[in-house]
């Protein structure tokens, strides 16, 4: 079971929304996926187009928790606006930090990061930063009452897989909330690989709707994650240079 | 009246005294939105008895696909 605050999911696939070819091939990927937490970013609504469709008119929304992000924000404060516009939804059960200091890597803000997580813990939110994968970072983060941390896999959207994973293990190792991997995941065995590192959980988006077939993707990613997890719970075997014969040694059959 | 609302100014020919009426205007009833009226977010139920005035800056936001 994965604990996030007072939540308790048996999936450890949180899934983004964004990006979808359409609301049929988004809403069969959900299903699929068997994902619980699902992520939404707020934005202005276009007011004189009063027939726009929403994703959320399609989904049973019994069915899921609800984790809207802050991206757009640049600061805290911009960061605690938007959580409490999320909010006032009545759709907000946790919120993602994201807080961007860098428009062309898309990497967080860790000074912004840091303030409004502090500041939306005092709100009373189920905050979830989404970080880097800096392992200091990462601590004070926990230290402020973090109910997951989000360290990054790769840039958002990048595609690019776990590029440092001794951090990442750095980040799992030290912390006592569930450590999430959000962002940069490009194919199962990324996801699966995160949690084979002791990952809580992955966050992903991208690599399902971009895929060629998101349907199967998100199939691909829930069986990854459950792959992932089973191996670390199981513990893999060390690395030795050379070989070790599976087969034994002895009562070989050879023509003398 | 003349309201601010997404930034955008609009003009209002009919009479509309609150935020509940506001929405029925704009043909957004249904819809799953969230309003700030002059930079404070409110919640549903205090829609009905928001009052509207001319100039008033509102933003109205939803959940969109996101990651």
């Amino acid at each position: 079971m994965l604990k996030i605050g007072d939540f308790q999911f048996h999936s450890r696939l949180l899934l983004g929304t964004g990006k979808y070819p359409d609301f049929d091939v988004q809403k069969q990927a959900v299903e699929v996926s068997e994902t619980e937490v699902l992520t939404f970013a707020v934005r202005r609504m276009n007011i004189f187009d009063p027939v726009q469709p929403n994703f959320l008119e399609k989904i049973d929304l019994q069915k899921y928790r609800f984790l809207p992000n802050t991206a757009g924000a640049k600061n805290a404060e911009e960061a605690v606006r938007i959580a409490k516009l999320a909010d006032a939804s009545g759709l907000c059960d946790m919120i993602k930090v994201e807080v961007i200091g860098c428009d062309k890597t898309l990497l967080p803000d860790p000074v912004e990061t840091l303030r409004a997580t502090e500041m939306l813990l005092e709100e009373g939110f189920t905050v979830l930063p989404y970080t880097s994968d800096d392992v200091v970072l990462a601590r004070k983060l926990e230290e402020l009452g973090a109910h997951a941390i989000m360290p990054g896999a790769s840039p958002i959207g990048s595609g690019q897989g776990i590029i440092n994973p001794l951090n990442l293990k750095f980040i799992i190792e030290q912390a006592d909330v569930p450590v999430i991997v959000d962002a940069g995941i490009g194919s199962p065995c990324d996801a699966a690989y995160a949690m084979e590192l002791g990952a809580d959980g992955v966050l992903l988006n991208t690599a399902v709707s971009g895929a060629k077939d998101p349907v199967k993707m998100a199939e691909a990613m829930k069986l990854a994650i459950e792959a992932g997890r089973l191996g670390y719970e199981a513990g893999r075997i060390g690395r030795k240079q050379y070989a070790a014969a599976s087969s034994p040694k002895e009562g070989i059959s050879v023509v003398e | 009246m003349k309201l601010i609302i997404n930034g955008e100014d609009l003009e209002l020919n009919e009479d509309v005294k609150n935020i509940e009426e506001l929405i029925t205007v704009l043909g957004l009833t249904d819809k799953s939105l969230i309003v700030e009226h002059n930079q404070s977010i409110l919640k549903k139920q205090e829609h009905s008895v928001t009052a509207v005035t001319d100039g008033d800056q509102l933003e109205i936001v939803h959940f969109v696909g996101g990651g």
